[in-house]
């Protein structure tokens, strides 16, 4: 606010100043010297130290504020209740691994609410596994780059539940625009019932046995996990509580069984230029692999 | 004298019609710093209006939300495309191409230091921007050739890896940019030795115009920061096909590294295309107040003040890439202090206007549009150099407007005006008044509709470089606004170049100095013959054209 208040004041001021002049002295063709130079003034040193040393005067101020800042949001101290979160960013998904709890999912960030009087904020330790991506969501903080070969950090603290959206914010490649951010602030109950469930196994169906067969002698198995079976693929987002989740395609679209169907028979029919392929199943199959899935609450 | 002239001397009543080949051969093999200055205009206005059409494609694309107008591909090369050669094949050429043909007039001198060179650097610069195009076409059937860059016009490691950019379109964006440097740094190098060693009798370092001034600066930053662009580029080519790893992060390779050397390149780049802007406010400000430009001296040493500040603030583009707390407030306060020779530049102009008598002309209009739209791109400037506010909007719509600001509503703007002001030098034939006011207040809205509410959506979070946003974000009405000011740009610029091919044919003669100006360029004939000067000038002041139209009140009197 106080640098919007600077550059606000001083707008008012130099534009008020340059429409004064534009007014006061435009040419006027039928004044009597209308033909006359103007009286020629070449200087004033006087004049130009004092808009040289009010303008320092001013970048002191705005610097010693901002450095200020600077230093109270990078260098906080990181209070003992922080949750700790691992982000990884992948083209064109998040990846979220919560190290103390033992879970691993994708695209839809559970943290707790944090109280300012007990404060549990969340610190995000950040990598990418291809291009640079970055991390912003607008209401929470500023954005930090996820750059592979580097760990940066970044801590959140909301203070309201709900979801808040965000996106990637580093041009990583084609789909950089559907590379969308979910946050979802808990209250410390819903967050610890959240946990626990992530953390049990995959549901087992006894009625979708056939879909989980396709599942697990296609290429699927290559790139996601589905824990607790043979699926162990790493590159793509962990489906192991898929159907928990709000969305599919990096918050691309909500998560429902059209969709879903839809996204499994051509990915680029929700996100163009995604490294996931076709897989080209029948429809029998593609079918019964959306019904599996979708069980996997 | 004329009778005297021996009969060979006379020029026939018809001269011979010329055949295209031999116009074509005069302008190819010319090592006349006019006609090369003419083609580097030439050249640029041409990527101009390519480079615009892609931004009219953008504009159509991010219009509404979920538009399928383009696909994310073909979006993405627009958005490098567009920048690359607005940076380099627009911007540096046009203003190279004015310095040219300007400065031995300016100076009194016959062309530049080294009139081989500026053929050489002209032509190699163009053969550049050629091959960048080419990539549009470049043999079809051949894997990952035939489709142009789409690593955004940085072009951050490790994306142009070859993992991540198997085909060529890279390759022929770091070619290209290589090219178009090594024209660039031939150009500077040979501003510089003109404008220290081919000034006329009595020219002193004092009495230089300001425009010379400052072209000098200009291309003294080009040497420093061309330069780490091309390692970078070699680097980058040694990554791709010999088997380093500079920016090769799959073996250990930094991506930080390719950014350090982006923006210790492209930070000042921004100087190098804004001083040029000054330098023409500076000719033509106090032209049309009437008035000679306050505080010499101060204007000098901004500029050179400029210079120096501008090398020590690259960083301010990577306050989001995790750096200590210590090197962003280090930038912070490099970032801010810029500012301060800037703003004793706006406030120097604004003294030049006070107290003299404004002549609204085209030209003048494009300058206090620049002044204002300066001002305003500088305060937003102020803004983001506040770490913690760029933290947010780094990488957003507002950056995207923000730098708009500068190089359109200060850089296009400025170059708008240099053209009004300078063609009929150029050509012998005025421009029309009319036909530029007109110019003038389309694109003045279609600016201010196109950037200033694109400072908005950026604000709300929507960031650069996408293709595509969803309905509920809430950017939708904002982004159609912004739209629409494309379109009014767009038929403002075509409205300028049905005004140059009029003027070229049918404007009126404008003589020696339509303008009732002040620097030698004005004391030869519209256009200037090969030679510029029959006699080469002899000077006593920074205005010798005052001094020879007020000899009683002459300028050599108060410096």
């Amino acid at each position: 606010m106080l640098v919007l208040g600077i550059t606000s004041a001083i707008f008012l001021v130099v534009g008020g100043l340059l429409v004064y002049v534009l007014l006061r002295y435009r040419h006027r063709a039928n004044d009597v010297n209308a033909h006359q130079e103007p009286p020629q003034i070449y200087g004033s040193s006087q004049i130009e130290l004092s808009w040289t040393v009010i303008p320092i005067l001013i970048v002191v101020m705005l610097f010693l504020a901002t450095a200020r800042i600077i230093f109270a949001t990078e260098d906080a101290p990181k209070p003992a209740t922080a949750l700790d979160v691992t982000v990884i960013g992948h083209q064109f998904w998040w990846e979220y691994r919560y190290p103390k709890q033992g879970i691993v999912t994708a695209n839809e960030l559970h943290v707790p609410v944090s109280d300012p009087k007990h404060p549990t904020p969340t610190y995000l330790t950040m990598s990418s596994a291809d291009t640079n991506h970055s991390f912003w969501v607008p209401r929470l903080a500023g954005k930090v780059d996820v750059i592979p070969n580097r760990l940066n950090t970044l801590w959140i603290d909301p203070e309201a539940p709900g979801l808040y959206l965000g996106q990637c914010a580093q041009y990583c490649g084609t789909q950089h625009a559907l590379m969308l951010l979910r946050v979802y602030a808990d209250t410390p109950e819903q967050f610890a019932a959240w946990v626990a469930h992530q953390q049990q196994p995959a549901v087992e169906d006894p009625s979708v046995a056939e879909g989980r067969a396709v599942f697990q002698h296609t290429a699927c198995i290559s790139c996601h996990t589905v824990a607790g079976t043979v699926a162990t693929g790493t590159f793509g987002p962990d489906l192991t509580h898929l159907a928990s989740r709000d969305t599919i395609a990096s918050g691309a679209v909500p998560n429902t069984p059209a969709n879903l169907h839809a996204f499994i028979d051509n990915p680029a029919n929700f996100k163009p230029g995604c490294l996931m392929p076709a897989m080209h199943l029948n429809q029998h199959d593609l079918d019964a692999v959306t019904a599996y899935l979708s069980t996997l609450k | 004298m004329a009778t005297q002239a021996p009969a060979t001397a006379i020029i026939p009543q018809t001269a011979p019609r010329r055949l295209v080949l031999d116009v074509l051969h005069d302008w190819v093999t010319t090592v006349d710093h006019k006609k090369i200055g003419l083609m580097y205009i030439g050249y640029a206005l041409i990527f101009l209006l390519i480079a615009g059409f892609e931004a009219i494609l953008i504009r159509i694309q991010l219009a509404v939300p979920n538009n399928h107008f383009v696909s994310p591909q073909v979006f993405n090369q627009l958005f490098t495309m567009h920048g690359t050669t607005m940076v380099f094949f627009v911007g540096m050429p046009i203003l190279f191409g004015f310095g040219n043909y300007l400065i031995p007039l300016m100076i009194g001198a016959r062309d530049m230091a080294f009139p081989r060179l500026n053929a050489f650097s002209f032509w190699i610069s163009a053969f550049g921007g050629l091959l960048l195009y080419f990539s549009y076409l470049g043999g079809s059937g051949l894997y990952g050739a035939g489709s142009a860059p789409d690593v955004g016009w940085w072009a951050y490691a490790p994306l142009t890896a070859r993992v991540f950019s198997p085909g060529h379109s890279s390759d022929y964006w770091t070619i290209s940019i290589l090219l178009s440097g090594v024209g660039t740094i031939g150009t500077s190098l040979n501003i510089v030795a003109t404008a220290i060693c081919m000034r006329c009798r009595g020219m002193t370092l004092n009495r230089m115009p300001l425009l010379v001034w400052i072209y000098i600066v200009m291309s003294s930053l080009v040497f420093v920061t061309i330069s780490p662009l091309t390692a970078a580029q070699i680097m980058l080519m040694l990554d791709r096909y010999a088997g380093s790893h500079f920016f090769d992060t799959q073996a250990g390779g930094s991506a930080v590294l390719w950014m350090h050397f982006f923006w210790i390149f492209g930070h000042p780049e921004v100087y190098v295309l804004v001083l040029p802007a000054f330098a023409f406010a500076n000719e033509i400000i106090p032209v049309f107040s009437r008035k000679a430009i306050f505080g010499y001296p101060a204007m000098v040493a901004a500029s050179v003040g400029i210079g120096f500040i501008s090398l020590s603030v690259w960083a301010h583009h990577m306050f989001t890439i995790g750096m200590t707390s210590g090197a962003n407030t280090f930038f912070v306060l490099a970032t801010m202090a810029i500012s301060v020779p800037t703003g004793i530049k706006i406030f120097n102009w604004l003294a030049t206007l006070w107290g003299g008598k404004i002549h609204f002309t085209a030209s003048m209009m494009f300058a206090i549009a620049f002044l204002f739209q300066f001002m305003v791109a500088g305060l937003t400037g102020i803004m983001l150099a506040v770490a913690p506010f760029d933290w947010q909007l780094s990488g957003s719509y507002f950056i995207v407007a923000h730098f708009h600001y500068v190089l359109v509503g200060a850089i296009v703007f400025m170059i708008f005006s240099a053209f009004y002001y300078w063609v009929p030098k150029m050509t012998g034939r005025m421009l029309n008044e009319k036909l530029g006011k007109w110019h003038f207040w389309l694109f003045l809205i279609g600016f201010h509709l196109t950037f200033d509410f694109m400072h908005i959506p950026g604000v709300l979070g929507m960031p650069r470089r996408i293709y595509t946003y969803e309905a509920d974000r809430g950017w939708m009405l904002l982004n159609m606004i912004v739209s629409s000011g494309a379109f009014f740009q767009a038929v403002a610029t075509l409205l300028f170049v049905y005004n140059m091919v009029w003027s070229y044919f049918k404007g009126p003669v404008a003589g020696p100095d339509p303008w009732d100006a002040w620097t030698l360029e004005w004391s030869t004939p519209s256009p200037p013959p090969a030679y510029n000067f029959v006699v080469t000038p002899t000077v006593e002041s920074r205005r010798p054209l005052w001094d020879l139209k007020h000899p009683d009140d002459p300028d050599s009197h108060y410096e």
